[in-house]
C-alpha cells in the first residue's frame, strides 16, 4: 500500500483504470484482488453458488447425500472436457462444432475395443480414445488452416461426416454395460477423498490447459491470433500451426470425453452426443470467452460447464418443469453475450479516456 | 442407380415368372446382393412340401436371430423348410427385392417384419397374386396388404404386466414413478394411460401412488439424468417403471452405482442383453418383454396354417401352434402372441438378443 499512486481520485476508479492501463502501478496484492473481483469467472461462479444454495435449501440431498455430492462433481466432467477444448478453439476465433460426433465415435470405439480385444488394459483404451479424437481433430485443423474456409462451415461438415461414419459403423448395434469389463464401469463410481476419479481426470486436464494458456508463449499466441488473425500473421506468428494445434487439442479432449461417457453411462448407441457441440459452445460463452476470440479463460469455460449441468439438476428440485430448462440456458447465453458487449464497450470507453488524459 | 436397375430387372423378372421360372431365378439372384442364402429354395414347391421364407428387418440383428431360431424350431416340427434372407440395413424399400425373389421361387409362405408399412406393399401384392401367403410379425404393414399379422403383445397386456411386476417388487404399496420415452411417444402414452386407469380402478393397487411421470426421450443420458432427478425429488420413491428399453437400461445403470440400489425397485420393458449385468447383480429383479423366439415360432405356425388352408385369415379362425397352444385370429387379421414374457435371474441366461 506504500506504492506511490499518481492519480489520487477515488481509489475504486483508479484501481480499475490502473488495471486496464498500467497494472504494474498497483501492488501485487491489489492487482490480484482487482483482477479476481472484476473477472467474469467470479460473477458466473457466484451464479453457480446461488443455484447450489437454492437447490440445497430446498432439498438438502442435492449436495449433502452420497449421490448428490457425487453427481454434483461427476455429471459436469464430460461437458467440462469438451468445454476446455472448445474454449481453446474459440479463443483463436474459430469454433469446433464436430465435438459431439467425435465423442460419439470414440465412445463407440471404446466399447468395440473392449468387445473385440478381450482383456485390453483400460489405460490403452483411454490412450486410444485420445489418439482417435486427436486424429479427427487434426482433420478439422488441416481443413480449416489449409483450405482457409471458416471453421464454422468446415466443422459443420465434419459434424455430419463423423456422425455418418458413426451411423455406418454402429448401425443399430448398441454397446451395453454387459459388454464392458466391470473394472472399467467401476471407474464411474470410484473416488479419491470423495472426489470421483473421472472428475479428477477432467480437473487435471483443465489445470494443465489453463496453466499453458495463461503462461506459455504458445498459449499467449492463441490469444493474439484470436484478437487479430491478420496482425498475428504479419507479426510472424505460426497462425496455421497454432490453430491446427487448437483443433487437435479439442478433438483429443472430445475423444477423452467419449471414453469417460462410456465409463459413466455404460451404454452407447449411435445417437450419443448429438447436440453436445452446442452445449460445449454454450458453456464456453457463458463462461466469459468472447465468441470472436482473443479473450476469456478455460477456467471460465469450466465454471460455465458446471453451471449448465448443475442448473439442469437443480431445476426439478426447485419445482421448475424441465421444459423450462432450455429456456433458462438460453437466457443465460443471452445474458452472457449482452454482458460481454457491455463490458467490451465500457473497456473501450475507458481506454479512450485514459489515452486522452495521457 | 445400380440398385434401381437391379430392381427393375427383378420386377421384369416377376412378370415373366410364370413362363420362365428358371430364367427369373437367375435374374433374381443377380439382383439379390446379400440374398445368396436363398439358393436351393427354388425347386421346393413340387412335392407339396412346405417352403417358407423368413424376411426380418435386417440381418445381423440379435433380436431377429432369436425370432428366426424360433421359426426354424417350428419349421422342424412341421416338416417344412425355411430360409432366412434379408437386407443389411433396415431401410424402407430394401426388402422389396427379397420379396420379389421369394415370389419367383414360388415359396408357400413369406414371413416378414416390415421396415415400412406401405413401401413393400406393391411387392407383397405381387407375391400374393403369385400364390404366396404373406404373414407379418413384429412390425406390421397396412392390414389390407398382408394375410395375417402376428402381434407380440397387446397394449393392455403390456400395461398390466408392468404394474403386476412393480407391485410385486415393492410389496404392493408405496410411491412409484414412470420413466417414459418422449412425451409424444404413441405406444408409451397409451400404456401409461392404461396403467393410470388400472391403478385407479384395481383394488389390488389401492396403496400404490403414481407420483411422477418423466421423459428420457429414449436417449441414454437424458433417461439417466431423469432417473437421478426422480430419486432426488421423491425421497420416498419405492419403484420406477420404464416402459422403454433405453429408459430401463439407463435407469438401471444409475441405480447400480447409487445409494438407492436395492432400495428402489425398477421394472419395465427391456432386452436381456441390455439388462443382464443389472439382473445378475441384483439391481433389477425382473422385467418384461415378449419372447422373440416364440414370436417367430407362432408366425411360422400361422403361415403354415394359411398355406395348408386350415385358416383363411378371417376373424375367428383358430389354429394350433405347437407348444404354444391354440390361437384365434382377431379383428383385422391380427394374432396376438400373449402376455409379455418375464425375464429374471433364472432365465436371462437363456437369451441372447
Amino acid at each position: 500500500m506504500s506504492q506511490p499512486l499518481r492519480h489520487d481520485e477515488g481509489a475504486e476508479a483508479s484501481t480499475s483504470e490502473a488495471l486496464l492501463v498500467e497494472p504494474s502501478r498497483l501492488s501485487r496484492g491489489r492487482r490480484v484482488l482487482g483482477v479476481v473481483l472484476r473477472s467474469r469467472e467470479l460473477s458466473i461462479f457466484l451464479v453457480l453458488v446461488a443455484v447450489v444454495v437454492a437447490a440445497t435449501a430446498r432439498n438438502s440431498g442435492f449436495l449433502f447425500s452420497a449421490d448428490g455430492w457425487r453427481n454434483f462433481l461427476l455429471n459436469p466432467s464430460i461437458l467440462l472436457l469438451l468445454a476446455v477444448g472448445q474454449a481453446t478453439v474459440i479463443i483463436t476465433r474459430n469454433v469446433d462444432l464436430s465435438v459431439g460426433s467425435v465423442m460419439a465415435l470414440t465412445a463407440y470405439l471404446t466399447g468395440r475395443l473392449f468387445i473385440d480385444v478381450p482383456g485390453i488394459p483400460v489405460v490403452v483404451v483411454f490412450a486410444a480414445g485420445l489418439a482417435a479424437g486427436a486424429l479427427l481433430g487434426l482433420v478439422n485443423g488441416v481443413l480449416v488452416s489449409l483450405a482457409r474456409v471458416p471453421s464454422l462451415v468446415i466443422t459443420l461438415g465434419t459434424l455430419y461426416a463423423y456422425r455418418g461414419i458413426m451411423l455406418t459403423w454402429a448401425g443399430s448395434e448398441r454397446i451395453n454395460a454387459g459388454d464392458l469389463p466391470a473394472g472399467f464401469l467401476a471407474l464411474a463410481n470410484r473416488s479419491v477423498l470423495t472426489v470421483p476419479v473421472l472428475t479428477l481426470v477432467a480437473l487435471a486436464v483443465l489445470a494443465v490447459v489453463g496453466y499453458y494458456l495463461y503462461t506459455a508463449r504458445g498459449g499467449r499466441e492463441l490469444y493474439a491470433i484470436g484478437s487479430d488473425p491478420d496482425a498475428a500473421l504479419l507479426y510472424g506468428l505460426g497462425v496455421r500451426r497454432r490453430v491446427m494445434a487448437a483443433f487437435v487439442l479439442s478433438g483429443a479432449l472430445a475423444g477423452l470425453a467419449g471414453v469417460v461417457y462410456t465409463a459413466r453411462y455404460g451404454t452407447v448407441s449411435s445417437s450419443v452426443g448429438s447436440g453436445f457441440e452446442l452445449q460445449a459452445v454454450a458453456a464456453v460463452v457463458i463462461g466469459g470467452v468472447a465468441i470472436f476470440g482473443g479473450s476469456g479463460t478455460v477456467w471460465g469455460a469450466a465454471i460455465g460447464a458446471f453451471l449448465l449441468v448443475t442448473i439442469n439438476r437443480a431445476l426439478p428440485s426447485l419445482g421448475i418443469a424441465d421444459f423450462w430448462q432450455r429456456a433458462v440456458w438460453g437466457a443465460l447465453i443471452l445474458g452472457a453475450i449482452v454482458l460481454d458487449r457491455v463490458l467490451a464497450a465500457r473497456q473501450a470507453r475507458r481506454l479512450v479516456r485514459a489515452r486522452d488524459v495521457a | 442407380m445400380k440398385f434401381h436397375t437391379q430392381r427393375s430387372a427383378a420386377l421384369v423378372a416377376v412378370t415373366l415368372s410364370a413362363a420362365l421360372t428358371l430364367a427369373a431365378c437367375g435374374g433374381g439372384d443377380d439382383g439379390g446382393g446379400g440374398g445368396g442364402e436363398a439358393t436351393g429354395a427354388g425347386g421346393g414347391q413340387s412335392g407339396g412340401d412346405l417352403t417358407l421364407t423368413m424376411l426380418p428387418k435386417n440381418l445381423g440383428n440379435p433380436y431377429f436371430d432369436v425370432s428366426t431360431a424360433g421359426a426354424e424350431e417350428a419349421a422342424g416340427e412341421l416338416g417344412a423348410s425355411i430360409e432366412q434372407v434379408g437386407p443389411e440395413q433396415a431401410s424402407p424399400d430394401a426388402q422389396v427385392q427379397y420379396i420379389n425373389t421369394a415370389a419367383q421361387q414360388g415359396v408357400g409362405g413369406l414371413i416378414v417384419s416390415a421396415n415400412d408399412p406401405t413401401a413393400i406393399c406393391d411387392a407383397i401384392d405381387e407375391a400374393r397374386d403369385a400364390g404366396t401367403k404373406v404373414v407379418t410379425f413384429d412390425s406390421d404393414t397396412s392390414p389390407d396388404c398382408r394375410d395375417l399379422f402376428v402381434n407380440q403383445a397387446t397394449a393392455e397386456g403390456i400395461a398390466s404386466k408392468q404394474l403386476e411386476l412393480i407391485s410385486e417388487q415393492i410389496g404392493g404399496e408405496g410411491e412409484i414413478a414412470i420413466l417414459s420415452a418422449s412425451a409424444n411417444a404413441t405406444n408409451q402414452n397409451a400404456w401409461i394411460a392404461m396403467m393410470e386407469d388400472e391403478l385407479k380402478n384395481n383394488p389390488d393397487y389401492a396403496n400404490i401412488q403414481l407420483v411422477d411421470t418423466v421423459y428420457g426421450d429414449d436417449e441414454d443420458q437424458k433417461s439417466f439424468d431423469e432417473t437421478e432427478a426422480l430419486l432426488q425429488n421423491h425421497p420416498n420413491l419405492k419403484g420406477i417403471v420404464s416402459p422403454t428399453t433405453v429408459g430401463i437400461a439407463a435407469a438401471a445403470r444409475y441405480l447400480q452405482n447409487s445409494q438407492y440400489k436395492g432400495k428402489v425397485a425398477l421394472t419395465g420393458l427391456g432386452t436381456p442383453n441390455q439388462m443382464r449385468p443389472y439382473v445378475e447383480d441384483g439391481t433389477v429383479t425382473s422385467f418384461a418383454l415378449w419372447n422373440p423366439g416364440d414370436l417367430g415360432y407362432l408366425a411360422t405356425y400361422a403361415t403354415a396354417a394359411l398355406v395348408n388352408g386350415e385358416i383363411t385369415g378371417k376373424e375367428g379362425d383358430t389354429f394350433e401352434a405347437g407348444k404354444l397352444g391354440e390361437y384365434t385370429v382377431g379383428p383385422d387379421g391380427v394374432v396376438v402372441l400373449g402376455d409379455p414374457f418375464v425375464f429374471d435371474k433364472d432365465n436371462i441366461g437363456d437369451f441372447d438378443f
